[in-house]
């Protein structure tokens, strides 16, 4: 039996938020968990304590994202609350007052990407961001890794990260090419100035706690280990549940509880997870005793069958190999460098998003300063289908002499007219400064 | 004509109100081996020569529970437990005669694995062989499906003196603490039960024909041959008498305040949030033991008038413990009681004396004798009011669970401060300038206790669940499940809620004036399967609010 942990708890079901009222993202989303919760006592343990959530601020989400047209319009005060659950949550253990914390919180956050104009996968704002950088801000630079255990591809944490060479981002999910947002190949590796601190690991459909667990032992926690975070973060996402309605794995509540007792995060934080009645109160019950070093080996689903979720013998040959191939990826990122730069001095790159919730369509360019002293400055043009054109400088966080130099010449010589822009932000990550023009 | 009785730890005390107005009043020394026997005597006393068949009510609030299971003076206790998936056995664990069983319900409530008749006969044959003569029986999540539990407590039923079933203590969800407050209340059952048999002995010779009733710890009372079947439900009962004559006896309405009882060896403390005390969202505690029996939330701090002070590393400590009287009264050791003496705060017992004991302190602390009364005194102060702080501090931050608490959450910030007790007089002034409050020490202060019992009225609370998809409804401290349409709303479990709040109210012993209800908790919940809504999940909770009886003043707790 492992040791006892003073676990925190910021439970926040926002049992007044809905998207609509049959979504998936409902009012009901987090009751029986509650029930649960409730029912078994956890807060009665000496070691498990509850906390209000804060309230996050605009600041707080002007610090990572940029929202167009600005936060207040594309957020609900629900997510003020669900991203200051989370901020509360790192605080407490910040401060030493809990070893560990979960957030159970909602509205989720892991699909909402660097710039937003709406909301992507239910997502408006990416809470674990928005608490990172609150962290950074308040208790001095940290080294972060966000493990994302949510089956569909954290790929707004992804973009977020992608060039943040002390944010390590490492997502499992249901592969791609059978699940929404369709990303997260093992190839998306992380920016030119931050190779190997973005990991991709999709998993085939009907995998169960077996081959997850294989990647935890085997990829995740020796890339974790090498990385050496000052602090571990899990977007804990339950929907690779086997009840799950919207996805297809056969993850159970004794897989998710042994992937905490192992990965051993500072912080979870609830990302998606809709079967809410089957799923959610088991998994968020088999989470809570693992943080909190409790014996969780009763934890059990109602219809569990172990026997029913066993996954294929040529679902753990291929999630072998991939291990295997992702970790060697891995132990070669610092090679990639100069094959992909070319001596360039920047790279660019084109996207289109699709904002799937609030059905806005999005073409973004992005450079990148190529730069070996930080994750270098950023410029993105965006354009919505709504019409919104924004255009954003950001200086990253312990940017360098040259990339700060070059960002804020950059800033000052764009012409709002000649771009056709609306909005022209500078983002200054090192000093904490929102501007927008 | 009430009476109202309070057996507290030390003292017993008696009013007998005509009109309200206290027409007599008593206090003796409580007799800890006997309670009832105190009890007896003063009743004896106080109603002899008046007329009994003017007397409305009688209302007693006693220690004895709360004694017995402080001093372990419980019986033994058998536990049948269906613990189901979740927590660890080991981690449900209260004694060694616990044994699991199998079988549990979801928590929907719908029947996922049955019990097993030889199981649970053979675990309730082996408790029964080692001696055991009461039980309790608690399953996990019968609160929303008491059917386990009813069908384990029929098949024991027979083997034992008396078995408690955890539903029937509280609908609210927490399987620990039910099994707690099922064990505590199987516990006390027998010693209580004996109780009761001797008050109704002594009320049918004396020829009280008025309702008896029994105060519990969320100040509210219950008919006394009721309270027999949940002997549970009156400990903790003292600080609720407290407070209970507090807002009988002071102006409380309106405002946020501190309600303080200092006595000998504790002060005990409560919240009061618009003149209305603040309940134990959960349940009190108990000798560490978590319980789901509602009551007012209060601290009690090992500091009190005659708590000993002495000087540890050259610093002062007062408390916790009690070990004599003041010097002042032939005590060992000075007390704050002793430095108020010294400080003219007070005029009693041997001043000589106190100045000796205070003398003591003094020469440890290399100060001048008035200045150690002074520190002692302010010291004294200080510790009760930054546990007053940090209880509203506490209370401030209690979590909450949407959008609109969150962003409306009242901030309690107390105004007033009321107190009684022994030493009241001596540190109201100081305690009220250290807390910002006003202080009041309210009229009759001595009989609060008293007092407040003798008007609480009686108080139910009932917990519904409509599941539209199962088609049932389950009522859960009356153990019922019923079947309910496809098209039940939320105005019928209102008005089935509220019908069956009046009648278990009238069945504990309420009288209609009296009847003040109040919806604590109601939500409403779409069940969705795939993208379509399939029915709802609608949940009320409503209760006979705590507060005085008919006539008299207004408010009472809430959580
Ligand atoms: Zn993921
Ligand atoms: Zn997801
Ligand atoms: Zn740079």
């Amino acid at each position: 039996m492992t040791q006892r942990r003073k676990t925190g708890l910021v439970f926040f079901p926002a049992f007044d938020w809905a998207i609509s009222p049959t979504h998936p993202e409902r009012e009901e989303r987090l009751l029986y968990t509650q029930d649960q919760v409730f029912e078994e006592g956890l807060l009665d343990f000496e070691n498990i304590v509850e906390y209000k959530p804060g309230l996050a601020t605009i600041e707080d989400i002007n610090r990572i994202h940029i929202c167009v047209p600005d936060a207040r319009s594309v957020i609900t005060e629900s997510h003020l609350i669900s991203a200051g659950g989370a901020i509360t949550a790192a605080e407490k253990v910040l401060e030493g007052a809990v070893d560990n914390a979960f957030a159970l919180v909602r509205p989720p956050g892991h699909h909402a990407m660097r710039v937003v104009h709406g909301a992507r996968g239910f997502c408006n704002i990416n809470i674990e961001a928005v608490m990172i950088e609150h962290i950074r801000r308040k208790y001095g630079h940290r080294r972060v890794a966000v493990i994302d255990t949510d089956c569909h591809h954290g790929d707004g944490t992804q973009d977020i990260y992608w060039h943040d060479p002390d944010t390590l981002c490492i997502s499992i999910h249901q592969d791609g090419r059978t699940l929404y947002p369709g990303s997260g190949f093992p190839d998306e590796f992380g920016g030119p100035n931050a190779l190997g601190t973005t990991i991709n690991i999709p998993l085939p459909p009907e995998t169960s706690d077996e081959g997850f667990l294989h990647v935890l032992e085997e990829v995740i926690l020796p890339i974790v280990q090498e990385f050496k975070p000052d602090l571990v973060i899990n977007s804990a996402g339950q929907d690779n549940h086997y009840t799950d309605p919207i996805t297809n794995m056969r993850f159970s509540a004794q897989g998710y509880a042994r992937l905490n007792e192992r990965l051993k995060p500072d912080i979870a934080v609830l990302e998606g997870g809709y079967s809410i009645e089957g799923a959610l109160p088991y998994v968020n019950v088999g989470i809570i005793l693992a943080m909190a070093g409790l014996d969780y080996s009763h934890v059990r689903e109602p219809d569990y069958d172990p026997g029913a979720l066993r996954q294929s013998d040529e679902i753990t040959r291929y999630i072998r190999e991939m291990s295997k191939d992702v970790l060697e990826l891995w132990k070669r990122r610092h090679t990639f460098k100069a094959e992909i730069v070319k001596g360039a001095r920047y790279a660019r790159r084109n996207r289109n998003i699709y904002y799937d919730t609030d059905g806005i369509r999005e073409q973004q360019e992005e450079t990148v300063r190529i730069c070996n002293d930080c994750g270098g400055f950023i410029a993105v043009n965006s354009m919505a289908s709504t019409g919104n054109r924004v255009y954003a400088v950001i200086i990253p966080s312990r940017s360098c002499d040259l990339c700060r130099l070059e960002g804020e010449r950059h800033f000052h010589g764009v012409d709002k007219a000649k771009q056709g822009v609306h909005y022209l932000v500078l983002q200054d990550r090192d000093r904490d400064v929102y501007v927008v023009k | 004509m009430i009476l109202g009785i309070d057996v507290g730890g030390t003292h017993t005390d008696a009013v007998l109100l005509d009109n309200f107005q206290v027409k007599k009043k008593t206090k003796v020394p409580t007799n800890q081996r006997h309670l009832v026997s105190s009890l007896i005597g003063v009743m004896d006393d106080i109603l002899r020569d008046e007329d009994l068949s003017a007397l409305e009510r009688v209302v007693f609030s006693t220690t004895l529970s709360t004694n017995a299971i402080v001093q372990g003076k419980t019986d033994r206790v058998g536990m049948i437990v269906a613990s189901g998936p979740g927590l660890a056995p080991e981690d449900l664990r209260i004694s060694e005669d616990m044994r699991f069983v199998s079988g549990y319900v979801s928590n929907r409530g719908i029947e996922v694995a049955p019990i097993k008749k030889g199981e649970v006969e053979e675990a309730a044959a082996g408790l029964k062989a080692s001696g055991i003569a009461h039980l309790g029986v608690v399953c996990k999540f019968s609160t929303r499906n008491p059917a386990h539990e009813n069908q384990i407590g029929e098949l024991v039923r027979s083997g034992f003196r008396h078995v408690s079933l955890g539903h029937r203590m509280s609908g609210n969800l927490n399987f620990r603490r039910r099994i707690a407050t099922t064990y505590l209340n199987a516990s006390v059952h027998d010693l209580y039960s004996r109780f009761v048999d001797e008050i109704l002995e002594f009320a049918a010779r004396a020829g009280i024909k008025a309702p008896l009733y029994i105060l519990k710890a969320d100040g509210g009372t219950f008919e006394i041959r009721r309270s027999a079947e949940q002997p549970v439900q009156t400990i903790l009962s003292g600080p609720a008498a407290s407070v209970m004559g507090i807002l009988s006896l002071a102006d409380c309405a309106g405002a946020d305040a501190v309600a303080v009882d200092m006595g000998g060896t504790t002060t005990d403390i409560a919240l009061l949030a618009d003149g209305v005390p603040l309940l134990e969202p959960l349940g009190v505690t108990i000798e560490g033991h978590r319980t789901l029996i509602r009551g007012l939330k209060t601290r009690s701090l090992g500091l009190g008038g005659d708590s000993r002070v002495r000087v540890d590393d050259g610093r002062l400590v007062i408390g916790p413990r009690r070990e004599g009287p003041a010097a002042a009264f032939g005590g060992p050791w000075p007390t704050p009681t002793d430095a108020m003496i010294v400080l003219g705060l007070t005029r009693i017992g041997d001043a000589a004396k106190a100045q000796t004991a205070v003398a003591e302190i003094a020469g440890k602390l290399n100060l001048p004798v008035a200045e150690a009364a002074r520190a002692i005194f302010e010291k004294t102060c200080r510790d009760i009011a930054s546990a007053v702080d940090a209880m509203v501090e506490e209370v401030n931050n209690k979590p909450v669970y949407t959008i609109h608490e969150l962003l409306e959450g009242k901030t309690l910030r107390p105004k007033r401060l009321f107190i009684v007790g022994g030493p009241a007089g001596a540190v109201a002034s100081r305690l009220g300038e250290l807390l910002g409050c006003e202080a009041v020490i309210p009229r009759d202060a001595e009989v609060a206790n008293a007092y407040g019992a003798a008007l609480a009225r009686t108080t139910a609370e009932i917990t519904l669940l409509a599941e539209t998809e199962r088609g049932s409804l389950t009522i859960a401290e009356e153990g019922l499940e019923v079947k309910i349409p496809a098209h039940f709303t939320r105005r019928d479990i209102l008005r089935i809620g509220m019908e069956r709040l009046r009648e278990r109210a009238r069945r504990l012993g309420a009288v209609e004036p009296d009847i003040e209800t109040e919806i604590v908790e109601d939500q409403e919940f779409n069940m969705v399967r795939g993208f379509y809504a399939t029915g709802k999940n609608i949940r009320l909770k409503a209760q006979v609010k705590p507060g005085l009886i008919a006539g008299f003043g207004k408010g009472g707790p809430r959580s």
